[in-house]
């Protein structure tokens, strides 16, 4: 029974092939497009992420230090006589320590926690480069290079030279590609930090990295965590941040609060550090469906304009097929299987060319990428966006095609048999 | 005596565009198997529309109808449908054949819905009908590439494909010339005399005095 109204539904396609490809091309280039869409937006996505994970630590512990009024000088001569109002115009701190307080009894505790997986202590300090007769600034942190090899996987963006030289080596120091350019030294070559004290103190180059961010590769640099302290003149407790890295970084948001609370230091989530990244994120999400789904809607309007103009033609066939006994349900069969059948093709067809084009745009080479550690395209090829899009171009013929179909199944028989009477 | 396969009381029929027209006027008929009887009548007697009600396809009357002892009147749309299909064989004035199919396979889709036979059985069987019409030379040509009196005949085996109680006919031969005309009748006669129960509306007098018996009707009622 079935059968027979499949065979109608498929000889009345193969009818009218052009109109039948015409509508199959429809859905083949909205799901295309969706599956191009998707997998490069998402492979953006992915991208930033890793650019963005790869210099953000999951929560970082550091002294945010404020102009604290309680210590402040006025309070002690004025704040007996409650008839006072005092006012002070731009309150200075006086003697602070930018270290965190007991930090090895910080770092002992946070070991306990099964959920951190690395803990890299830093000391970070804005120093000075002599170069020739002026000065270069740079961001010089000090720290356990193994533990920060762990956290930001620094062997792999290592340009010249080997990691664990740095630790063989007394003053070693490892600078980022382009202020290595800046200073004009290759590994080898010594280098003079200045210290705000006035000590300065000479460091071996020992390799350059690339992060692929400007900010990072002109501006910072490593060094042995001893040998910052030594510079700086401050005991071997000295630590000014610690940066944490757990084993599900979605509970960093969840992390943070607490440890700040419990440690009395200001701890950022990565998220928190990066919201305009994941607020970027979001957008071309939005953007990705928004797109994907007017495509869809316009191929869906295709089916549904040609499934009713096909009605409209086939009406003395309806009409003939129901005076012999088809019932409405077999008409609906007839015609919604019509839609089907341009959405299982066009919709294989789609996923077919939408992985075609997403490859192609992978193999594309991206350009800028010395600035980006980016050779091609970024692209995902996740089998989820395929099963996404199949169920979207199915969902659409489907919806397309049920009201043509319907409509169809309603047509009377008498008045179209009698019509030309 | 023969025995009633058609029954229709007091049949009342309105139109309601563009007025309120009363079509049918307490119609009763009873027509006995192995009857050919034909309907005629003027222009908007209401031949066409009678023939309508009995083949099951307009639901929209008061009064009964019973074909084979079964109350056709307030069956469902499916339950009308699959009546159709095993027990009228309709042949329409414009020969009607679905264009994308071969001749033989126009023939075939009514027994193919019904389902009762296997497709190797109903293929033999369409043949056979389609020989009995003397269009086995034409089985496989697509239906759009015949001629107006060759697709008629088609559409005649297509109604007897299922071997229906009734056969109903609108106007079979208004649309064709005298000999495909004469054609057409001596199908219809033969038919008669192989034991099939015919319903043909006409206006053709010739062709009605040639039938069983005549029923005519003048405004709505038989005379």
């Amino acid at each position: 029974m079935l059968l027979v109204n499949l065979k109608i539904s498929r000889v009345q396609l193969l009818a009218r092939k052009r109109q039948t490809i015409i509508a199959m091309l429809g859905v083949t280039f909205g799901i295309a497009m969706f599956i191009l869409m998707i997998s490069f937006m998402k492979g953006v996505n992915q991208f930033l992420h890793e650019v963005m994970l790869s210099s953000t630590p999951d929560i970082h512990i550091y002294n945010d230090f404020k102009a604290d009024q309680s210590s402040s000088i006025t309070a002690r001569f004025y704040q007996q006589d409650s008839h006072k109002l005092v006012i002070v115009h731009h309150l200075r701190p006086k003697q602070i320590n930018l270290g965190l307080k007991n930090a090895p009894g910080i770092i002992a505790d946070l070991k306990k926690d099964p959920n951190i997986t690395i803990i890299s202590p830093l000391v970070s300090a804005p120093l000075f480069f002599d170069y020739g007769s002026v000065q270069v600034g740079a961001s010089v942190d000090g720290v356990n290079i193994l533990e920060e090899n762990r956290l930001f996987h620094l062997k792999d963006k290592m340009k010249s030279g080997q990691l664990e030289n740095l630790l063989n080596t007394q003053n070693g120091i490892i600078l980022g590609d382009m202020l290595a350019s800046k200073l004009n030294v290759v590994p080898g070559d010594l280098v003079t930090l200045n210290a705000p004290s006035g000590t300065q103190g000479r460091f071996r180059v020992i390799g350059t990295f690339k992060f692929g961010i400007g900010a990072i590769d002109a501006a910072k640099c490593y060094v042995n965590l001893s040998s910052l302290q030594q510079l700086l003149s401050k005991n071997r407790d000295y630590i000014t941040d610690i940066r944490i890295k757990l084993a599900d970084n979605s509970q960093a948001k969840v992390l943070a609060p607490i440890l700040e609370r419990k440690y009395g230091y200001k701890s950022d989530d990565w998220e928190t550090t990066n919201a305009s990244m994941i607020a970027s994120d979001t957008i071309r999400d939005v953007l990705t469906f928004v797109v994907s789904f007017t495509l869809l809607m316009v191929a869906g309007f295709g089916i549904y304009n040609i499934m009713n103009m096909v009605i409209t033609n086939k009406m003395k066939d309806i009409a003939i097929l129901k005076a012999q006994g088809f019932s409405g349900k077999d008409i609906v069969q007839i015609f919604l299987s019509q839609s089907l059948t341009i959405g299982v093709f066009g919709t294989t067809a789609g996923l077919i060319l939408g992985y075609l084009l997403s490859y192609l745009v992978s193999r594309v080479p991206f350009p800028g990428g010395d600035i980006f550690s980016l050779k091609y395209f970024p692209v995902l090829f996740e089998p989820k966006y395929y099963f996404f899009g199949a169920l979207f171009g199915m969902l659409t013929t489907l919806l397309a095609g049920v009201t043509p179909a319907i409509k169809a199944s309603k047509i009377d028989p008498v008045a179209i048999l009698r019509g030309n009477q | 005596m023969q025995q009633e396969i058609l029954k229709a009381e007091k049949l009342n029929k309105y139109f309601s565009e563009p007025t309120t027209f009363h079509v049918l006027k307490d119609i009763s008929l009873s027509i006995k198997r192995s009857e050919f009887v034909s309907i005629i009548g003027k222009s908007g007697s209401g031949k066409s529309t009678l023939l309508y009600l009995l083949s099951t396809m307009d639901t929209d009357y008061e009064g009964e109808i019973f074909i084979h002892d079964t109350k056709i009147t307030g069956l469902s749309e499916k339950a009308l449908a699959r009546f159709r299909n095993e027990h009228i064989g309709f042949v329409f004035q414009f020969h009607y054949l679905l264009p994308e199919f071969t001749a033989l396979q126009n023939v075939m889709l009514p027994a193919m819905k019904l389902g009762k036979s296997d497709i190797k059985t109903i293929e033999a069987q369409a043949m056979e009908r389609l020989r009995q019409m003397e269009m086995q030379d034409f089985a496989l040509k697509p239906s759009g590439k015949l001629s107006g009196g060759q697709q008629q005949r088609v559409a005649i085996a297509r109604a007897l494909i299922n071997n229906p109680s009734i056969i109903m006919a609108d106007e079979p031969t208004g649309n064709l010339d005298s000999s495909n005309t004469a054609r057409v009748f001596e199908i219809f006669q033969e038919l008669m005399i192989q034991g099939n129960t015919i319903i043909i509306v006409t206006h053709d007098q010739d062709f009605a005095k040639k039938s069983g018996r005549i029923i005519e009707l003048v405004d709505g009622c038989i005379k």
